[in-house]
């Protein structure tokens, strides 16, 4: 991948800037029409996996008390597995994304909510909601290129600690979660000078992760175990397991939500002022979808939309599925390309781009035309465009 | 006692680290909703029609209830399609009941997205969410040797509480109540029963037909007016007048007033909002994010992606109205709610106040 403003062929150079502001306005309607119409419907789902949920991690371990017995520690470890891939995905990440918030229950809101997970909820949600999903694929502006570890651009330097991305990537997959803890803590960046390691803030964050880490731990490491008597080891085993399973299932849909082929990138001068319609353009062309069952949905925390996702991100995860016709629609009306595929796919497509980039550009990807830089402005990216379709129109 | 205190803060201590991230409350609630005394909540036991527009329910509060006064208020958390919404609802049963239950009397407004929601769709079985009672129209302690109370349509709620708690106590009251039709009166045949009984003087109005009741009316009807500790409860312009008519004659101190509906609401654009605890008040047009007006007053405000996607710059909000910029979706807040709203995509929609 390279930047879209440095391709040979530009995949937007037919869209006119009222065309973009058009797309803004359509996909504006589509978001007025889900969002009026959420309601109780939705509140039962999001309340019914959070039950089921619940129910699943507390008979797992429950199993898992006996995991001594072989069949315990299968039925167990898949049970938990399963239990900690939903809170982490279709419940953790959607509430913390705001998706619920409309229901106002103090118990199911952004603000409010904490995930089984190594990051503290608030981190994440700067780290995730924040720099991620306003700066989507702007190499230098998103962090998610890559993770601040891998090259997984053209665009990005080389250097020759890239030989060994293809192991970093594994490594990060089996314990993601502490990799997205370091992450949320710019450690990298933090750790680089004293004065940033002793910045109060970073200390406080720093402590917050470890408070963190070491609840997460006790709990699976030392309080399951030691209840399970007997079966300690097993269980302690099973955690790992189910640990390392949630961490790598993670780490897969993530990496295909962002780097398979056909996902674009875009220079940091590019979104200088952007507008509403700019940004839209910008989540449509920079994710990829998953095709799949509704298991495959649902597992994946929706994220298998992350177009949709990308494109409203508070938007609750149960809908992605019912506007992702009307979101191919206005790909194909504006000739752009809705990228797609099963899972096995996207995950090579993304594997196949860490090992290609572990070493340096060949020729090829030579700047060909020069960026263009827009005049730098504040981007007003809230504010929509007037409609110039008069407002009376009626769909039939 | 702090020992078992102590050793159950401990065990549960230890129960928090087997369920952590969430509390084992989280899951208890599910069993036993009642048994949390941090999330007050209440099951309906009954509903019992009064009127064809109005309704009794029988709530069965849980742990962490706290018995009210007479003519004190409870706000009721109910969930109508998917939105918990907050509103007050005086409690109509005497306090300390034996069986631990509060009765709470609805009136189903025209357009009232709770009342008519409580009136028409509330089952036995149904949980909802309670605040602890408070207000200040409470019976006076000692009691009134001669009391009035002057109310309309739903204002009878508080007083009925009172009426059921402390009749017994009070030797001379007056009740004059207006209402649309003799049909529409909420605890008609209770009132008159009470009326028949020799226990109170009772004054129906019926408004379709006598038209609204006027001050001057009251001076007829109640010739030792001014004599009379007064409690008045209904409508915001009845309740305006009656004030100036006891102002009038020199008897504030003898009159007192519950409105249910403290001012409306108007969602117009722009207007003063204030921050509760830096204390900074600001004017704004209506087109300007929150977060923009109050950052150009100096205000420090948790931000982040400034276009609504992130969810950063939450904050509550205490009273008033705020509009959404992208699609005009209007939050409301009355007094005693605190709303989050997202303040970078959220214009003020007339005066408000936003904790921070």
């Amino acid at each position: 991948m390279t930047t879209i403003q440095r391709k040979k062929s530009n995949p937007i150079a037919h869209l006119t800037p009222e065309d973009i502001e058009q797309i803004g306005i359509e996909l504006d309607a589509i978001r007025d029409e889900v969002m009026g119409s959420r309601g109780e419907k939705d509140a039962a789902y999001i309340r019914r996996v959070i039950a089921w949920q619940r129910g699943l991690e507390l008979g797992s371990r429950g199993v898992l008390l006996f995991s001594l017995f072989p069949p315990a520690w299968l039925v167990g470890t898949a049970g938990l597995s399963v239990a900690k891939i939903l809170e982490n995905m279709e419940i953790g990440h959607n509430i913390m994304h705001g998706q619920w918030d409309w229901m106002r229950d103090p118990k199911i809101h952004s603000t409010k909510w904490e995930w089984d997970h190594a990051s503290p909820a608030e981190q994440w949600k700067h780290s995730h909601n924040e720099l991620h999903h306003t700066y989507t694929n702007v190499v230098g502006r998103d962090n998610d290129l890559g993770y601040g570890i891998m090259r997984v651009d053209e665009d990005q330097k080389w250097h020759p600690a890239h030989l060994g991305q293809p192991f970093y990537n594994f490594v990060n997959a089996c314990f993601f979660e502490y990799g997205i803890a370091a992450y949320d803590l710019e450690l990298g960046k933090n750790l680089q000078t004293k004065e940033r390691r002793r910045d109060p803030k970073f200390r406080a964050a720093l402590k917050g992760v470890r408070r963190k880490i070491g609840k997460q731990m006790l709990k699976d490491y030392v309080v399951h175990p030691a209840l399970s008597g007997p079966s300690f080891l097993h269980t302690i085993a099973a955690n790992f397991t189910a640990n390392v399973v949630r961490n790598i299932w993670a780490h897969s849909v993530i990496m295909c939500g962002h780097f398979p082929n056909g996902v674009e990138t875009f220079e940091k001068t590019s979104i200088e002022g952007e507008t509403r319609g700019e940004w839209y353009l910008r989540q449509m062309l920079g994710s990829a979808n998953i095709s799949g069952s509704k298991a495959m949905h649902l597992m994946t925390g929706n994220l298998s939309h992350q177009i949709e996702h990308h494109l409203f991100p508070d938007m609750p995860s149960n809908r992605y599925k019912e506007i992702a016709p009307k979101i191919q629609d206005l790909f194909q009306r504006y000739g752009l390309s809705y990228t797609s595929g099963p899972l096995p796919k996207q995950v090579a497509s993304a594997w196949y781009k860490v090992f290609r980039l572990a070493l340096p550009n060949r020729g090829e990807a030579a700047v060909r035309r020069p960026v263009e830089k827009k005049a730098p402005a504040v981007a007003n990216r809230w504010r929509r465009a007037e409609n110039p379709v008069p407002a009376a129109t009626v769909h039939q | 006692m702090a020992v078992i205190r102590t050793l159950r803060g401990g065990a549960w201590r230890v129960v928090e680290l087997i369920t952590t991230p969430v509390v084992p409350a989280d899951y208890l609630d599910v069993i036993a909703p009642l048994r949390n005394a941090r999330v007050l909540r209440a099951k309906i036991d009954a509903v019992r029609p009064e009127t064809d527009r109005s309704a009794t329910l029988v709530l069965r509060p849980g742990r962490g209830w706290v018995p009210h006064e007479p003519g004190q208020y409870v706000r009721v958390g109910v969930d109508v399609d998917g939105v918990r919404q907050w509103r007050s609802y005086s409690i109509t049963s005497p306090p300390a009941r034996a069986d631990g239950r509060i009765t709470i009397t609805v009136n189903a407004v025209t357009g009232g997205l709770v009342s008519t929601h409580l009136v028409r769709r509330a089952r036995r079985g149904m949980i909802v969410h309670l605040d602890p009672p408070t207000g200040e129209f409470r019976l006076s302690d000692p009691r009134p040797a001669k009391a009035l109370f002057v109310t309309a349509g739903s204002g009878i709620t508080p007083v009925m509480g009172m009426l059921r708690s402390a009749l017994h106590e009070m030797s001379d009251v007056v009740v004059v109540h207006s209402a649309g039709t003799a049909d529409a009166v909420v605890f008609g045949s209770e009132l008159r029963a009470l009326a028949a009984a020799g226990r109170i003087r009772l004054i129906e109005r019926h408004t379709r037909a006598d038209g609204r009741l006027k001050p001057a009316d009251l001076d007829e009807l109640v010739p030792d007016l001014f004599d009379r500790q007064a409690w008045a409860c209904g409508p915001n312009e009845m309740l305006d007048d009656l004030e100036t008519h006891w102002a009038d004659s020199g008897a504030t101190d003898r009159l007192r007033t519950e409105r249910f509906r403290p001012a409306l609401i108007s969602a117009g654009g722009g207007g003063t909002v204030t921050f509760t605890q830096s204390g900074t008040v600001v004017e704004t047009d209506g087109s300007e994010p929150l977060l923009d007006s109050a950052e150009s007053a100096g205000v420090l405000m948790p931000s982040g992606c400034r276009m609504g996607i992130c969810f950063s710059c939450v904050l509550p909000l205490r009273e008033g109205a705020v509009r959404d910029l992208r699609d005009g979706t209007l939050t409301v807040a009355e007094a005693g709610d605190s709303i989050p709203v997202q303040t970078c995509i959220s214009a003020a929609a007339g005066p408000c106040k936003i904790e921070n």
